[in-house]
């Protein structure tokens, strides 16, 4: 249930962010889901993306600095207060969420919202004794 | 003139003098340091080889790397006891460079200083601010006993705070202004912010010193606060401020030979070079009690003028210092080694970082930005975590070299590199410009 994500530094100059999707583009990668956490030096590209491996190996001959962390991506109930359920299961059993973002699935069967958390077998446990469901790497990358 | 005797003494008693003093020195040295012991033993010399003042040039050199190896006291030519005092300045790595002074140290000092007032013409009848920092920094207390010896006002209100530095010199109607040149600039933007028309208070001249500084700078300064702009020069190994100085006629700096024996070496060689020919400038203490230092080498590049200065001192001038021959940073007045931020570097990111020193004037004060290569080491997913990183290198930076870095990370291979090594330094700040 855990999902490779990759983080990219950097730098807050024009063209950077173009740059990556340029390269995952030339190398076929297809980018499934994204976030861009900034400050006002620089800034983070959290990419999923449907072949992790290559694109951090793409990415490093091209000297990124990048990390592979695992997320969780969770099926959102499409109602109001559907998020404020998964986050309160998560508070009940003290889940520390670092950060989290929202991306649109090709399916519609509700909203798809990434975790990442920092105890992340409790939280596939828990959510998933919920009756939440989580969708697994294959699902993500598709 | 403050010493007038001494400071237009005919060159020929002035050199007997300092043969004398040279001779008593290594004398003491080789009885009572081991240290030098061993190194005139290593180099074959003995204390009655020396006869003539051009004999200096058989004697080893002394460098930075020697007082650190030494640290703290190691150098030191007399027990504890006769030490009244300590400063320190920071050295090439974690360790400070530490020096001593006996009460007849601290008496030379101030009359060397007393002797740099008087190259300004100050006299009893003189306020004189005194801005450098005061503690272990050398230029606030050196200054300061050299004014009391003068008989002028000290005013010891040390660095910072331009607010009331400027109510102060209006107040107290400062005469003498002390400081390192990018402060006085700083001041005098201070006084435009405040309505304050600096160049018609009654100051009148100002010594300066601790940092590099221009020409054109000098000029700059001159017409922003009405005064005589005059270079000082000193480092806390030899005495402090006090070595050398500009008088009036501001033909390069005065140097007290009857204390300091000065000479200018090919850095790569060590060959002495002749007045007029640009090197390294060396320093030997010819009257020093506590720690006498032999050949010191300085690592600023100067040189020697030839011929008299036409103010009467016999003392032969240096020119401004005109660069270094090693990569050492001034900033703020604090000399700032790369190797000392690398250290900092590497202590946080436990590898070897790619970084560059960017620094430039900004407002007249030195502003330095240190830019940092992300690795994979150091990199994290989180915002707050990187931007931790920033703040703990800042905070290291200040608390082990005292000066306060902007921090910027920045993507990996951004930094040049030429022949696979990256340039370590931008100074933006053109000081050693004439």
């Amino acid at each position: 249930m855990k999902v490779k994500q990759i983080s990219v530094f950097l730098e807050n100059k024009s063209g950077r962010l173009a740059q990556v999707a340029k390269l995952l583009g030339e190398h076929g990668i297809n980018i499934r889901a994204l976030s861009i956490a900034d400050t006002s030096d620089f800034g983070i590209l959290r990419l999923i993306v449907n072949a992790p491996e290559k694109a951090s190996q793409v990415l490093k001959t091209a000297n990124f600095t990048l990390s592979e962390t695992e997320i969780i991506v969770v099926q959102v109930p499409d109602h109001p207060g559907g998020l404020a359920e998964i986050l309160e299961i998560m508070e009940n059993s003290q889940v520390n969420i670092e950060y989290m973002y929202a991306f649109v699935g090709r399916t519609s069967e509700g909203a798809i919202v990434v975790f990442r958390v920092e105890q992340l077998d409790l939280a596939i446990e828990i959510l998933a004794k919920a009756g939440i469901r989580l969708l697994d790497g294959a699902e993500v990358y598709d | 003139m403050w010493n007038p005797e001494i400071e237009t003494l005919p060159r020929r008693e002035l050199e007997t003098l300092q043969t004398i003093r040279l001779r008593e020195t290594v004398e003491r040295l080789y009885q009572r340091v081991s240290f030098y012991r061993q190194k005139f033993e290593a180099a074959g010399i003995k204390p009655e080889m020396i006869k003539s003042i051009k004999d200096i040039e058989r004697l080893p050199f002394t460098t930075k790397s020697d007082l650190r190896d030494n640290y703290p006291f190691g150098l030191f030519a007399v027990s504890q006891e006769e030490v009244v005092r300590v400063h320190a300045s920071s050295g090439t790595t974690g360790k400070m460079t530490v020096v001593g002074y006996t009460k007849n140290d601290i008496a030379s000092w101030a009359e060397v200083m007393a002797r740099t007032l008087g190259c300004g013409g100050v006299t009893k009848r003189d306020l004189v601010q005194i801005a450098y920092g005061y503690g272990l920094f050398t230029g606030g207390l050196g200054m300061h006993y050299g004014v009391e010896r003068v008989g002028a006002t000290v005013i010891p209100i040390s660095g910072g705070n331009t607010k009331r530095q400027l109510q102060i010199m209006m107040d107290f109607k400062a005469t003498v202004l002390a400081c390192t040149p990018s402060y006085a600039l700083y001041l005098a933007e201070g006084a435009l912010e405040e309505e304050i028309r600096i160049e018609e208070l009654p100051l009148r001249v100002g010594f300066f010193g601790a940092e590099p500084w221009s020409n054109k700078m000098r000029q700059e300064i001159e017409r922003k606060l009405g005064i005589k702009a005059l270079d000082i020069y000193g480092l806390s190994e030899i005495i402090g401020p006090g070595v050398a100085s500009e008088c009036l006629v501001q033909e390069g700096l005065h140097i007290c030979e009857d204390h300091f024996i000065v000479e200018v070496i090919n850095p790569e060689t060590g060959a002495v070079l002749p007045a007029g020919e640009k090197g390294e400038l060396v320093f030997t203490c010819i009257t020093k009690e506590a720690l006498p230092l032999i050949r010191y080498r300085t690592r600023d590049i100067s040189l020697i003028y030839s011929g008299l200065c036409s103010c009467g001192r016999t003392h032969q001038r240096m020119h401004r210092v005109m660069g270094r021959t090693d990569d050492m940073l001034i900033i703020r007045g604090v000399n700032v080694f790369p190797s000392q931020i690398e250290s900092v570097l590497l202590e946080i990111g436990e590898t070897e970082p790619h970084y560059q020193l960017i620094v430039d004037r900004e407002g007249n004060l030195d502003d330095l930005e240190i830019w940092v290569e992300v690795s994979e080491r150091i990199f994290s997913d989180e915002v707050k975590k990187l931007e931790e990183l920033g703040t703990k290198i800042r905070r290291e930076i200040l608390s082990t070299l005292g000066v306060t870095a902007k921090v910027k990370l920045v993507e990996p291979k951004t930094i040049p590199r030429s022949e696979g090594k990256a340039k370590r330094i931008v100074d933006r700040r053109e000081v050693y410009q004439s």
